[in-house]
């Protein structure tokens, strides 16, 4: 698609001597051959999974049929569509509200709104449960003054299916609105400034402009948000809802058949196909690239008065519900629990957590820089297949993925185990199993969607004329991807690196089951503590967990706003 | 061109593999270390294992998770896993990890005289080490003791509207329908579930805590729960919890009959082990006198061993007859247990 293209927008001096032909036949092999081979050894935990479905379908899968994937099937689609609505009006308003419009404290709120991103979904249904709940203070005090008791008023019902959807709304908007806000960031001015030249209010310049160059990232963000609503396990549970998570965790642990639970996720990972075409589609329809050569500062609209009111308003609301009152309540329980719950292996947990976490954004964004490249390189449906299969793992919950993770890791162990044993009369034992490296292997495969899906939208407001320029000048494929598109989607870099990095400070059921001996995360110990129902005293962790992620948030947030030339 | 990108994959590289083995603790276990996959949380487990170390020079290594998933682990990592122990709540799980094959028997004077035998495996496979029941609790202000009776009983017409229990998706109501299964049959068992879910005065949510507070709260007169919960809310600093705690007592059903609800917390040997000697004095350590005594008072179960003090929270709610079903039977009805609740409607 992008050759044609190309000819029209290369410089005549440039395209009559391009060397790409010669080139690309000299190496294609070695990157096809590169990116279907990490792509395999990503894909390898969903292969194991997605395994279950040439088995055959037993007693318990009938029954499943009969009473409950109807359920699962609804509630999983309600919660999509319910979650749609609520991250990209709260994600895409927001977005545009601090790219584009001055009001006060706009420059603090553009991280201000990332901030969510940093608790787990749990965790902030724990804490409204324990504000709103029936037996919670803010009813108990109405109550008491009132004299009403049970079922004499109404009261929004916390654990519900709305409730999950506002719980999870609130967490996963910062997926759209980074995404959203960081294309709104990259769009030509030129194409604003001549809507409004001609005549177009800012709103309209918004619908007709702004936001149809932007769809195509913010489709990006809405699919991560939700993947990750498919593959929640924790919120769902704890509101007794019935989706196709709580309905694989029964059937394994429940009725004790893996098989028939796998099966139950390969059917979810139906619905997460249909996300990716939905995303690959939006893509396709419309690929925008950034045409304008000069960029200028964005002339901001000057918000005053009531308007600038209701915008700081709008991004006041997330913000408030989606952090500051959660984390009061979070600190308010670690002042009434903190001696309790801070000791030196605290410290030893924080420290961990953010070696892992750095650790594997840095493999999980290198393996997406290689595998979007591969893809752009050459476009062919093997490669891109591999890669999106590579990407299911951040839909799979984390339990099921794990297994998946561990089953050739352990095979792998053992197999060389059983050779050392054989041939040297040595035993290995497990290497790989059971060791930091299972973790970052773990996290890698969860998370990559994150980071690819990042770095293609990255990848693709570069236009394909630029990669040609850069060939034609002698550079190699790794050298384009070196010289000229890193440096030129830093911002992107940036964001993939931060949202793999928060997402494993709060990866629980991966962790819980490869970590090593002696080994806890935050994340862990938080869940250690709120799964005894001690929700207090998972504060503590839970509360760090959103401590160290904030800082690289504030860095990101810098980093995306001054990725824009003439942008201060 | 090519080689500074590769200068960065390299530093990524070997950036991480440095990480690897900075932040990994020792992978080998030691020689005589025993090595422990636990499904109790580290907080109800660790305390125990220091003393153990303490009293014995010989250092434990833990790995704290979710049952079905360091079963699974204990699975896929076969004859070359490390660990030599496996602990875990419910006697369905042990079961579980019995019939999957990666337990082996222990022949242990100690173990055998300690707990009664229908809370350890016929084979040896598996020892109780806590006790739990799950009797009924009342808001005292609302119901009278005498007109609870048996777990059947409250599927009557009476209590419409009025019982708070948790979701079926949790393990300990499906080991109350096990036991029941086991007890009247499945038909009958599912008459009464279907009966018993139309007396639910909300929908399944939360966990036991939160049935106890919404019982105390005025949502419902009866609220089904284990006996550690109430006794962590008793003694918490949360003092909105230990007033819900207060307004509620407990009643022991099914005295006439076959006795309350009970599941264990046991402790099994690995296929795998290879610190079997060390193993087993850790098994036995967590029956002694002073272990028992440790359940007892910081998480308010109940001891397998007879002749254990009992704490005064423990005293304040009585003695009580305990279902002398042997646990085994909740395993194997488990998956029953899940599917006919499924059919009743129980969310």
């Amino acid at each position: 698609m992008y050759r044609s293209q190309n000819i029209f927008a290369m410089p005549q001096a440039f395209s009559s001597h391009t060397p790409r032909k010669v080139v690309s036949f000299k190496t294609p092999n070695r990157w096809v051959v590169l990116t279907l081979t990490i792509a395999l050894i990503m894909s390898l935990p969903v292969l194991v999974v997605g395994n279950a479905i040439f088995e055959p379908f037993n007693e318990n899968w009938q029954h499943l049929k009969e009473f409950l994937l109807a359920e699962y099937i609804t509630n999983s689609l309600i919660l999509m569509v319910g979650v749609s609505v609520g991250v990209l009006t709260m994600g895409v308003i927001t977005a545009w509200l601090t790219s584009m419009c001055e009001f006060p404290l706009r420059r603090i709120f553009s991280w201000l709104l990332l901030l969510p991103l940093a608790i787990p979904a749990y965790i902030i249904a724990y804490t409204y449960t324990g504000l709103l709940d029936f037996s919670g203070p803010i009813q108990t005090q109405l109550r008491e003054l009132s004299g009403w008791g049970y079922g004499d008023y109404w009261f929004p019902e916390v654990r519900s299916i709305e409730g999950a959807i506002v719980m999870l709304s609130l967490v996963l908007y910062p997926y759209v609105y980074m995404m959203a806000r960081a294309a709104f960031l990259e769009q030509s001015v030129g194409a604003l400034e001549a809507s409004r030249t001609l005549g177009s209010s800012p709103l309209n310049g918004f619908f007709r402009v702004a936001l149809p160059l932007a769809r195509p990232a913010i489709i990006t963000g809405l699919s991560l948000a939700l993947m990750e609503t498919l593959a929640d396990f924790g919120t769902v549970q704890y509101f007794g809802i019935a989706t196709f998570t709580t309905g694989i965790f029964r059937t394994w642990f429940g009725v004790g058949d893996g098989t028939t639970a796998s099966q139950l996720a390969v059917m979810m990972l139906f619905f997460v196909f249909a996300l990716i075409l939905l995303e690959r589609w939006s893509r396709k329809r419309a690929k925008f690239h950034n045409t304008s050569q000069k960029q200028t500062a964005i002339k901001r609209f000057q918000l005053k008065g009531a308007k600038a009111f209701w915008a700081w308003f709008a991004c006041l609301l997330p913000v408030f519900f989606g952090f500051i009152l959660p984390a009061l309540q979070l600190l308010w329980w670690v002042f009434t629990t903190a001696e309790e719950t801070i000791d030196a292996s605290f410290f030893s947990l924080t420290f961990n957590t953010m070696l892992l976490a750095i650790a594997a954004a840095l493999i999980a964004v290198s393996i997406a820089l290689l595998l979007a490249y591969g893809k752009r390189l050459h476009h062919k449906p093997l490669i891109r297949t591999g890669v999106s299969i590579a990407s299911l793992g951040y839909a799979v919950p984390g339990t099921v993925i794990a297994v998946g993770i561990m089953t050739p890791l352990a095979f792998l162990d053992n197999s060389f185990d059983a050779w050392m044993r054989e041939t040297f009369d040595v035993s290995t034992g497990l290497l790989l199993s059971g060791t930091v490296f299972a973790l970052l292997f773990a996290y890698t495969v969860r998370f990559l969607a994150v980071s690819v899906n990042a770095i293609e939208s990255g990848l693709g407001k570069i236009k394909p004329t630029m990669d040609d320029a850069g060939r034609s000048m002698g550079l190699s494929p790794l050298g384009v991807l070196q010289q000229i598109h890193l440096p030129l989607m830093r911002g992107t870099v940036l964001t993939a690196l931060l949202l793999v990095f928060v997402d494993v400070l709060k990866e629980l059921p991966a962790t819980l089951i490869l970590r090593p001996f002696n080994f806890n995360t935050l994340a862990v110990r938080a869940h250690e503590l709120a799964a005894d129902e001690r929700l207090a005293d998972a504060a503590t962790p839970a509360l760090m967990i959103v401590l160290v992620g904030i800082l690289p948030v504030i860095l990101l947030s810098r980093a995306i706003s001054h990725s824009r030339a003439g942008e201060q | 061109m090519s080689v500074q990108f590769n200068n960065i994959a390299i530093k990524v590289l070997i950036g991480s593999l440095v990480l690897s083995f900075a932040v990994a603790p020792l992978i080998a276990t030691a020689d005589g270390e025993v090595s422990l996959y636990s499904a109790r949380k580290e907080k109800l487990i660790k305390p125990l294992l220091d003393k153990f170390t303490a009293s014995t020079g010989i250092s434990v290594n833990l790995v704290t998770g979710k049952a079905d998933a360091l079963l699974k682990r204990l699975e896929v990592e076969g004859k070359n896993s490390p660990a030599d122990l496996f602990i875990t709540t419910d006697a369905g799980r042990l079961h579980r990890a019995k019939v999957a094959g990666v337990l082996q028997k222990v022949e242990s004077e100690v173990l055998n005289k300690a707990i009664p035998s229908n809370l350890r495996d016929n084979d040896g496979m598996w020892f109780g080490i806590s006790q739990r029941a799950r009797p009924i609790m009342y808001v005292k202000s609302k119901v009278k003791p005498d007109e609870l009776s048996t777990y059947e009983a409250l599927a009557d017409n009476k209590w419409k509207k009025r019982i708070c229990i948790r979701g079926s998706g949790n393990i300990y109501n499906q080991s109350l329908v096990a036991s029941m299964i086991a007890n009247n049959g499945v038909e009958k068992t599912e008459a009464w579930a279907k009966k018993f879910v139309t007396n639910f005065a909300r929908p399944p949510k939360g966990g036991d805590r939160d049935q106890i507070k919404a019982a105390a709260a005025g949502q419902c007169d009866i609220a089904i729960a284990n006996t550690y919960y109430l006794g962590k809310m008793i003694h918490g600093k949360d003092e909105a919890q230990k007033k819900a705690a207060d307004a509620v007592a407990i009643f022991w059903p099914n005295q006439e009959g076959r006795g309350a609800h009970v599941n264990v917390s046991g402790v099994a040997m690995t296929k795998s082990a290879k610190n079997k000697d060390n193993a087993k004095k850790l098994m036995e350590f967590l029956v002694s006198k002073a272990s028992q005594q440790w359940y007892a008072s910081s998480n308010h179960e109940y001891p397998v061993v007879a002749d254990t003090q009992w704490s005064d929270t423990l005293t304040s709610w009585g003695k009580f007859k305990a279902d002398q079903l042997n646990l085994s039977k909740l395993g194997e009805l488990n998956g029953d247990a899940v599917k006919l609740m499924d059919r009743a409607g129980w969310k």
